[in-house]
């Protein structure tokens, strides 16, 4: 194999990562846009949104890709719980208190998780049609590092049309960018929210599927790192912003797998990229890639 | 300065109160109650040291996982025997400098706390003037990072095989003589000019800077000394257990002290202290529900992960229920998050 | 001639498109209480803002002389550093150590005079309970002086607003200032309190040797004590002079009335 072939191979695997990144950051980013809160469960909604496509694989006689449409909307209504539950009581407390509450909230997913799907491995059932590998000149790929980028951008150009042409979406922005006026205007904010948190979990879970198809062994704390490091993908793009998130799940994605390929040495550093970015970004443009700067009122 | 008096008071009855308990303990207790003992005091230290960063200075810190783990390889690596030392980097030989070193308990700990210190001043000069949510990803960002160092730099910390035969020195007066000295020393920093100025930050940014409080030199001053503790508490561990490995310094770790600091109140010292004997006695106490217990008779099964979802839904139920009580007092000067 | 212990030269400010004070100069002499008057959102409290470094201004320059020969330029400063060298300020909006004691508040405002360091507070040295003793009775003279002394033990944020003015005060001087910014001290107050506060101003300006700039809206607290007023008008200078001059300024009135 050429040294391009191999370069190449690599860009497909930093891309497909990317796109995951940049799924499960879209809802970081939503929430923090609305609520200026880090959704520390959204890696673990991520977890569950696999779990419950692998149980309505193996355990119900759905066919699979109706599966992958039941499961995220399943896990999109979890998250909208979630929010009832742990943030909606704490909407008017100070923001410590609410990222304790998130914070709380995932551990409790992902020890809900151990208990109710037990700590072994397991691993994902990916159908066939989506595993196999094909020979692009010489570059074997599997199907499923195409898909991932594919689907990817279909969601995104449909959220981008929810976000910019819908009236929902519309608010949602309007909220985003000015939470008391918005508020006044008339908007239904605990409803907008819910919306809010039902595609971000929603999203999550189609990244988790693919994330499954992609790596498939399954373990509840699997949520933990992927939503990290997509939450750090959020901030280096610029949180709030959609298409940041998108750039920053990119960045991150093809960052870690070059990292990997060109320093091998560096193998072991791998989980310790993300963050090292993360400081980095942070100490030199805080507000991220695409973010604006706010400014404090005295 | 008469109410101060009193509390001096009240603090040598309970010194008092828990000599006689320690050693009364010691003479009756097996040894499983008295590492209970051992764990409750260590929980005292960490939760007072996250407490003076993110209760008094107000900075919302999750960086302890990772200072303990720095506290915990110092003491390992230096109390460990030189032989014990080559047995456990089989894979690779130790660094030259650390081959031979062999401290005693006091030296060790006081150097897991300083070097604790120093790279929490290093870590955090950068990241400490980030706000809330910011600060709290990047601490725990830096956590990990230290981690997954840990874990690839075989020749220091033996990667992921961990260190194995750590000297037992840690027994009820090491673990509750450093909570004591941390208690002391957190009450007299917070009585002192300086530590009014920690909280004076934690009110109001704006208005300490105006009042000529140096905001960058008081918070590395407060997240060295919480780091400082931090690190002793986590010698005091690796010397309790005797064996350590990078996994055991987890985000989860930072878990169980956020939980002791958040059930005794931020900003308090007397309810932390109470809080995390409590909080150590019950993970201890509800281990039932992870394992199976063997009666002879009949097997209880346990679930493994029951005693998280518990604890989980605690620091949940505390914070929902609590936030008209305890919590009270932050409201109005923070800015809500739905508001910013 | 008096020396000119606040002096503000070419001063801009913006934030993104909006100019929120341009091209302002204005002049403090030492020993004097000057006020800057205008309607609301003309950028009073951002030339306060400036000056006391929480924005660093886009344009201009803020010279500081404490005293004759001792120039400071504080654009670039740090709030703290300004504050150490002399300049201390109240909040139009109020800002007080909320959820700490009445007593705690004006302990904090002796804290960037504290020569101990923080090993010695933690050990208790002698020098740092002397040192102690002495931030005591001056935080409780200065209690007294605003007569809040027996409510030491209160926290700052339980205390009506009137008091929680004068506290702030008193927190502003305890940080031994040379020139005091008092952005809006009278706003909420009754006459009665005016009265009080205008008297109370005198005072301690007499007392503690101070130099003073306020902002008010109160006009009968500007005219009765400032030597000298600067009226700003959307972020422009539109007037200076005595408040007679000031007074009889059509430019003045007419941006009173336009608003008003």
């Amino acid at each position: 194999m050429g040294n391009l072939s191999m370069f190449l191979q690599h860009l497909t695997n930093g891309i497909s990562l990317g796109s995951l990144y940049a799924l499960i950051a879209i809802g970081y980013t939503m929430v923090y846009g609305i609520l200026r809160l880090i959704n520390f469960a959204h890696g673990d909604i991520f977890m569950l949104g696999v779990y419950l496509t692998y149980f309505g694989i193996l355990y119900t006689s759905i066919p699979w890709w109706l599966v992958f449409v039941i499961a995220p909307a399943i896990t999109g209504i979890i998250g909208l719980f979630l929010e009832k539950v742990c943030y909606k009581p704490l909407r008017d407390s100070p923001r410590i208190t609410i990222l304790i509450s998130a914070i709380g909230a995932s551990f409790l997913l992902q020890n809900l998780g151990i208990v109710l799907f037990g700590g072994r491995p397991r691993a994902f059932p990916v159908p066939r049609v989506l595993n196999h590998v094909v020979k692009v000149r010489g570059v074997s790929i599997n199907v499923i590092t195409f898909i991932i980028p594919v689907v990817t951008i279909l969601l995104l150009v449909g959220l981008t049309y929810f976000i910019t042409k819908t009236k929902t979406g519309m608010a949602m922005r309007a909220l985003s960018r000015d939470y008391e006026t918005a508020s006044l205007m008339g908007i239904d904010i605990n409803k907008i929210i819910s919306i809010t948190f039902f595609m971000g979990s929603l999203l999550a879970a189609v990244g988790g599927i693919m994330w499954g198809a992609r790596y498939p062994q399954l373990m509840p704390l699997m949520g933990m790192m992927p939503g990290l490091k997509s939450f750090i993908a959020a901030v280096v793009g610029g949180i709030g912003n959609i298409a940041g998130a998108v750039a920053g799940g990119f960045i991150l994605g093809l960052g870690e797998i070059m990292l990997v390929a060109l320093l091998p040495r560096l193998t072991g550093y791998r989980d310790a990229f993300a963050f090292v970015v993360l400081i980095i970004i942070l100490l030199v443009k805080p507000s991220g890639l695409m973010g604006q700067r706010e400014t404090e009122k005295v | 300065m008469r109410k101060n008096g009193r509390s001096d008071r009240a603090a040598l009855l309970a010194l008092a109160c828990v000599v006689v308990g320690l050693i009364l303990a010691n003479r009756y207790l097996d040894d499983y109650k008295i590492r209970i003992i051992n764990l409750s005091g260590i929980y005292v230290t960490l939760g007072l040291s996250m407490n003076l960063i993110n209760g008094f200075t107000g900075m919302f810190s999750l960086g302890h996982a990772g200072f303990m783990a720095i506290g915990a390889y110092t003491v390992g690596i230096l109390t460990m025997p030189v032989q014990m030392k080559e047995m456990n980097f089989f894979l690779q030989p130790i660094v030259p400098f650390l081959a031979n070193v062999e401290w005693g308990f006091l030296p060790a700990l006081l150097a897991a706390g300083l070097v604790a210190a120093v790279l929490g001043i290093i870590i955090g000069a950068p990241v400490l003037r980030l706000t809330d949510d910011y600060l709290a990803i990047a601490t725990l960002g830096f956590a990990e990072i230290i981690r997954v160092v840990f874990t690839n730099t075989q020749s220091l910390t033996n990667g992921a095989l961990g260190l194995k035969g750590i000297p037992n020195y840690t027994n009820t007066w090491w673990s509750w003589g450093v909570a004591f000295v941390t208690i002391w020393f957190v009450s007299f920093l917070i009585r002192g000019s300086y530590g009014k100025a920690f909280m004076a930050i934690r009110e109001d940014e704006v208005a300490a800077r105006a009042m000529g409080i140096n905001l960058f030199k008081h918070k590395v001053m407060s997240f060295a000394f919480g780091s400082f503790f931090a690190g002793v508490a986590g010698g005091l561990l690796a010397s309790l257990l005797g064996t350590i490995d990078p996994n055991m310094f987890r985000i989860t770790l930072t878990f169980n002290i956020l939980l002791i600091v958040v059930l005794g109140g931020l900003g308090r010292i007397t309810g932390t202290v109470i809080s995390a004997v409590i909080v150590t006695v019950m993970m201890e106490a509800l281990r039932f529900l992870d394992e199976s217990i063997n009666l002879g008779f009949v097997e209880i099964k346990g679930v493994p992960g029951m005693r998280m979802v518990i604890f989980s839904i605690i620091l949940i139920l505390m914070v929902i229920v609590g936030r008209e009580g305890f919590l009270k007092r932050l409201k109005g000067r923070e800015t809500s998050y739905a508001e910013n | 001639m008096r020396l000119a212990m606040l002096r503000i030269e070419n001063l801009t400010m913006k934030f993104g498109g909006v100019v929120a004070c341009s091209r302002f100069n204005a002049e403090v002499k030492k020993g004097q209480i000057v006020g800057l008057i205008g309607p609301n959102g003309a950028g009073k409290t951002t030339v306060f803002n400036v000056v006391t470094g929480v924005y660093r201004p886009s344009e201009g320059q803020i010279f500081f002389e404490p005293r004759e020969g001792e120039r400071h330029q504080l654009v670039g400063l740090s709030p703290d550093r300004i504050a150490k060298l002399g300049v201390c300020r109240t909040f139009q909006n109020i800002r007080l150590f909320g959820q700490l004691s009445v007593l705690d508040n004006v302990f904090i405002g002796n804290h960037l005079r504290l020569k101990s360091n923080v090993f010695s507070t933690v050990f208790r040295l002698p020098h740092y309970t002397t040192e102690e003793k002495e931030i005591y009775e001056k935080s409780m003279y200065l209690l007294e002086k605003i007569g809040l002394q027996d409510m030491k033990d209160e926290k700052a944020y339980s205390l009506p607003y009137g008091m929680q003015r004068r506290l702030e005060m008193a927190r502003a001087l305890a940080t031994d200032p040379q020139l005091l910014l008092l952005d809006e001290p009278a706003a909420g107050m009754n006459p009665q309190e005016t009265q009080e506060l205008i008297q109370f101003i005198q005072e301690i300006k007499d007392e503690f040797n101070l130099t003073i700039f306020l902002i008010e809206h109160h006009m009968e607290v500007i005219m009765e004590i400032s030597e000298r007023i600067y009226v700003l008008d959307h972020g422009v200078l539109i007037a200076e002079g005595s408040p007679s001059e000031v007074q009889r300024n059509e430019k003045v009135i007419e941006a009173y009335l336009g608003v008003g």
